[in-house]
């Protein structure tokens, strides 16, 4: 990019894994913003916690491995990963067996979060 | 202020792509600037030149050429859903052997950098649809 400029961006991943061609785009898109070197975290909320259950095999879809993609995540800079706690109790998710090292969080905790960052993507 | 669009659905589900293209007529109106809009995934399908609608319906593509024509609004389109979606340019139809291009020359392809940099020059990035 031309210059440094740089803000801070939290992804919001809505979508279940391969429900939605938007998962995948939103795994890119986190990929490819940490890639130009900007600041990026991610918070996973709805059914898009589902894209943390261990063991994924999207063999039979032919489609991507996205819990695979995520566990790459950190090779990319990207280390502040957020779960909907509620969400993940609805989905029963075991948090510690997720591809990627993530931290629950409460609504009210997500509310503070999000107020922080310079751009929301919600996807 | 200076505004990025990120368009995600595609114009002929819901109305996310429209109202997408009305934002930005009615900012750059009032004296803001449309510093990009950002295709993603079915939301490329608003490039396509082959669309064909009901008479007495809209063709998408033409708010999207009217606002790139006028305004000199860039419209980008991300280069991996494009191909998904069979929104090529004569670059990408010729690389991958396509007949022939399926895209309105008002938009480009290019890759996901190009959020990234709207996401960097811009006060305000705002998504569509999805």
């Amino acid at each position: 990019m031309a210059d440094t400029d740089k803000r801070t961006i939290l992804i919001v991943l809505r979508r279940s894994p391969y429900g939605s061609s938007l998962a995948k785009a939103a795994v890119d898109v986190a990929l490819a913003t940490a890639a130009f070197d900007q600041a990026v975290d991610l918070l996973f909320t709805g059914e898009g916690v589902l894209q943390l259950m261990p063991d994924q095999d999207s063999h039979s879809l032919g489609k991507k491995n996205i819990g695979r993609q995520l566990a790459s995540l950190p090779m990319y800079d990207i280390n502040r990963v957020y779960v909907d706690a509620e969400a993940a109790a609805r989905y029963q998710l075991d948090i510690a067996s997720a591809p990627v090292e993530a931290t629950l969080l409460a609504p009210r905790e997500m509310h503070q979060l999000m107020v922080g960052y310079d751009h929301l993507l919600g996807l | 202020m200076i505004y990025s669009l990120l368009v995600l659905s595609s114009p002929v589900s819901g109305h996310g792509s429209r109202t997408a293209a009305e934002f930005a007529h009615c900012a750059i109106t009032r004296g803001h600037s449309i510093h990009r809009v950002f295709f993603l995934d079915a939301g490329t399908v608003a490039s396509s030149s082959n669309s064909v609608l009901p008479q007495d319906e809209l063709d998408p593509v033409l708010a999207w050429e009217a606002l790139h024509e006028q305004h000199g609004v860039e419209l980008i389109l991300c280069i991996s859903s494009a191909l998904k979606y069979g929104m090529l340019d004569d670059t990408e139809a010729e690389r991958y052997e396509r007949p022939s291009a399926s895209i309105n020359p008002a938009f480009t392809v290019s890759g996901l950098g190009q959020l990234v940099d709207a996401c960097a020059h811009s006060d305000r990035l705002i998504t569509f649809g999805g």
